[in-house]
């Protein structure tokens, strides 16, 4: 068997800490960046949110004209039609505003612009949405992604101490709203798999930031008599290697998906390329930093920790104060 | 920790086979299925709209109208009652959710009370001499109501989608008021949404042939008629009936109805009635013979043909000029019955099956090539370990198909997103347990003891990760709509199996290698 590669051999030791005050500057801009992205220019929202009718359509004779076809569709008297090229030469994507009344007026929009385009068309995809359909879309999202990060902070509050929870919601919170400038800088559409993607950067994001938390916790009783700063290095120095390769494989994935999986994931695989990249930076730069602020006691006789469902106790450690604890050995519990 | 008890061995081959078995059957096409025989386990991934094309229509139940309607009705029945019991009133008028009217002299008012009651039992009626009277619906008899209508509109909607003979529909609600039709194959729904568009209420109703419809269409109504507009519209026929309210018979006695011809090939529908609307025919016919009665659908008259004679067979036919289609309609709709309520569509999305398949195509590709590139990866990073990692991944990807097969949850192009994403962090189980083994190693530890850590160490790890995963794709089944919903499924199972895989799998694996061939060093 051919020797693995290995690419961090020795722990190395950056100083995490010496660089978080850059960190929270560059987040702090981001973060408010992306607010005002958001205040100011707001996000492209699909259909599944705004309401509205879209049209996929493939030409069969020869790639799609697109000027041509914007002629066709003009002063059709149904409000501002948009035309765009959608993966190959061929795909169009036409959007047509929600039109006013009811059922029937949108289906007659459709059969106007299907008319209009006349023959050599293959209509592949049709969608209309109501716009009080769409309203409730945004109100569930938004409380969806609410819930998760709530659910998510409670879970680590329970797992670790409070301290861990505010630092874990921060940085998924900072993640969220960071993805969300994006989605607004880009104009990428914003739709029901983008949310999707939304809520998975948070469970992504949450999950790099548990992977430290754990180690910190660990070398909190491991090594009582570190200083809280050197700690957080040490930590987060030991998981590094970890690090760099979960988001490899995790990225490889994203971005095959990028490249193979047609165009109605690109706006899902850009979101969820973003998130790797700033799940991974708001852990090392936020997440573990923050704790130097909140300072978690970190006591071991602390009570016991509360475990989810069939999973091992940490036992409480036998550690006077001051003395070096023996390592924090977990409890052999694994099924 | 490095020995495995042996029916926890069984345990864990028996469940990567059963993974194995179950997910099978996706690779292979239903006609190749079908030739199987019974025993082998043949359920697939059942795939959504997006993926395999069709329609999805999200309608809602207009309850709204309904209501309105209830109380334009209850106000005709107070005003009767006042005329009755010869009270005077003023301004009697639907308003909001409820009745309201004043009252000119104060009689006796219990007894009023009584008889406003006594028209409805579900009313909360209050009344003042002095000031505005009210009366209203009960807000749990509204509820219910309510409730029975959607359940009454999704068995309608049911019968009249199996009467066009759409294969393997899926009707559902969503929501409180809302209903979810789903139409494999359906390319084009503008039939279904037609016939769906329709109440379908059916009454047979006496012309009152001494009012005239001018007079009526200038506000001379007579009391106790109704002004009607005709369905057909063919000049020389009358544009309106004055019809009498008093329904002589209505649809839902009907037994059967059917699209025929009459007169060589006028395209007609025949009805049936059940033995209750035949005598209530017959006792119509009978009694009104010589006069016209119009057949009315959807408060529009469809014809309004002349008695000859007492009709006895409780048999009919309905002519008016339909086509070949619309008498075909007509029938199926009669046959399945009158919706409570209006529907109306909300939402429709229409996926052409070439879309669908190359849905299928960009997704499966998208997955195989992610799974490829992290098998290469982790061997590339772990050696032989990393082999193991990929085996634990195989049967990850294997446990997810059959999860998914036998649980019949639904596929979506997100849904594969779901998958592809679940691969890259599935192994993140597996970095976790290595890098830690490797920690251990370079602490000083001998290499049984670092295996033995670096699992125990890690374990806990991953499953505050898994947990956290799950926690937010739990939220996104629950709270989210749609490709959400489908995402949040493949996510959550994932996140499962990996957990089972990436740790028990791999131990399995490591602990038998460590058996056979017996290492002095681990090549990781």
């Amino acid at each position: 068997m051919f020797r693995p590669l290995i690419i961090i051999r020795r722990i190395p030791n950056i100083d995490f800490m010496g660089l978080h005050k850059i960190g929270f500057a560059l987040s702090a801009l981001l973060t408010i960046g992306s607010i005002v992205l958001f205040l100011v220019q707001g996000l492209n929202y699909g259909i599944d949110f705004s309401g509205g009718i879209i049209i996929e359509a493939r030409t069969t004779q020869g790639p799609a004209d697109l000027a041509a076809m914007r002629a066709k569709l003009d002063g059709l008297g149904i409000g501002q039609v948009s035309l765009q090229g959608f993966g190959s030469a061929d795909d169009v994507l036409i959007r047509v505003p929600r039109q006013p009344g009811d059922d029937k007026a949108q289906e007659k929009a459709v059969e106007t612009v299907k008319a209009a385009l006349g023959d050599g068309i293959d209509y592949r995809r049709t969608e209309v949405v109501g716009p009080t359909v769409g309203h409730e879309l945004v109100f569930k999202g938004v409380m969806a992604t609410i819930a998760a990060l709530f659910a998510i902070a409670v879970y680590v509050w329970f797992r670790f101490e409070w301290q861990f929870g505010v630092g874990a919601m921060l940085s998924t919170l900072h993640d969220t709203i960071t993805t969300i400038g994006l989605f607004s800088l880009l104009q990428i559409e914003f739709n029901l798999t983008t949310l999707a993607a939304i809520l998975t950067i948070a469970g992504y994001s949450i999950n790099d930031t548990v992977v430290i938390y754990d180690r910190v916790r660990e070398t909190m009783r491991k090594y009582k008599t570190l200083e809280f700063k050197q700690l957080i290095n040490k930590s987060l120095n030991e998981t590094l290697s970890r690090t760099i390769l979960t988001v490899s494989t995790t990225a490889l994935a994203v971005l095959s998906l990028f490249f193979f999986g047609g165009e109605v994931l690109k706006g899902f695989s850009i979101a969820m390329l973003w998130g790797i990249v700033i799940g991974t930076y708001s852990s090392l730069f936020i997440a573990a930093p923050l704790l130097y602020y909140v300072r978690p006691k970190g006591k071991a006789d602390r009570k016991p920790v509360l475990a989810a469902p069939g999973a091992p106790q940490s036992p409480p450690m036998p550690a006077g104060p001051g003395s070096a604890a023996p390592p924090a050995g977990r409890s052999p519990g694994a099924p | 920790m490095l020995y495995f008890q042996t029916w926890k061995v069984i345990l864990i081959l028996a469940a990567c086979a059963l993974g194995v078995i179950f997910s099978a059957p996706n690779l292979f096409s239903a006609d190749r299925l079908a030739s199987w025989p019974d025993f082998i386990p043949k359920r697939q991934v059942s795939l959504g709209l997006d993926l395999r094309g069709g329609s999805h229509l999200l309608l809602e139940v207009d309850m709204a109208s309904v209501e309105r309607e209830r109380l334009n009705g209850l106000v005709d029945e107070i005003r009767g009652a006042l005329l009755d019991a010869k009270t005077g009133y003023t301004g009697l008028a639907v308003e909001g959710d409820h009745v309201s009217f004043s009252l000119r002299d104060a009689g006796d008012l219990n007894a009023l009370h009584d008889a406003i009651l006594k028209l409805d039992p579900d009313l909360q009626v209050n009344l003042t001499s002095g000031g505005v009277s009210t009366a209203k619906f009960l807000d749990a008899a509204v509820l219910a109501r309510r409730r029975s209508a959607v359940d009454q509109s999704i068995e309608i909607v049911r019968r009249r989608i199996d009467e066009t003979g759409t294969k393997e529909p899926t009707i559902q609600r969503e929501g409180d008021d809302r209903i979810l039709v789903q139409l494999p194959g359906v390319e084009n729904p503008e039939h279904v949404k037609e016939l769906l568009g329709r109440t379908a209420k059916m009454t047979f109703q006496l012309v009152d042939t001494d009012a005239s419809a001018e007079d009526a269409r200038a506000g001379r109504l007579p009391p106790g008629d109704e002004l009607l507009p005709t369905a057909d519209n063919r000049p020389g026929t009358p544009q309106f009936y004055v019809v009498k309210r008093r329904v002589m018979v209505s649809g839902d006695t009907l037994t059967d109805a059917q699209p025929t011809f009459q007169n060589g090939n006028e395209p007609v529908v025949s009805f049936t009635f059940d033995s209750v609307g035949a005598r209530r025919f017959a006792d119509a016919t009978t009694s009104n013979v010589g006069k016209p009665f119009a057949i009315v659908l959807d408060n529009k008259v469809i014809s309004a043909p002349v008695i000859r004679e007492a009709i006895l067979g409780g048999r009919g036919v309905i002519s008016g000029n339909f086509t070949v289609q619309s008498a075909n309609d007509l029938a199926l709709l009669l046959r399945a019955g009158a919706l409570p309520a209006p529907l109306v569509v909300l939402e429709e999305r229409t996926v052409g099956p070439d879309l669908g398949a190359d849905s299928i195509r960009a997704g499966t590709t998208a997955c195989l090539v992610g799974v490829a590139l992290v098998v290469v990866f982790m061997i590339v990073f772990y050696g032989l370990f990393g082999i193991f990692a990929d085996i634990a991944l195989f049967f990850n990807l294997c446990l997810m198909l059959a999860s998914l097969s036998f649980l019949g949850a639904t596929l979506t192009l997100p849904g594969i997103a779901g998958i592809a994403l679940t691969m890259g962090m599935a192994v993140d189980a597996n970095v976790l347990i290595y890098e830690r083994i490797r920690e251990e190693l370079r602490g000083g530890r001998s290499m049984i003891s670092s295996l033995q850590a670096g699992f125990e160490r890690a374990f806990g790890t991953i499953l505050d990760s898994h947990v956290t995963t799950l926690v937010a794709g739990i939220l996104m089944f629950f709270l989210g709509s749609g490709p959400v919903k489908g995402f949040a499924v493949t996510l959550s199972i994932g996140v499962l199996t990996s957990l089972f895989s990436a740790i028990l799998v791999t131990r399995l694996q490591i602990v038998t290698w460590l058996r056979r061939s017996k290492p002095k060093e681990i090549p990781i």
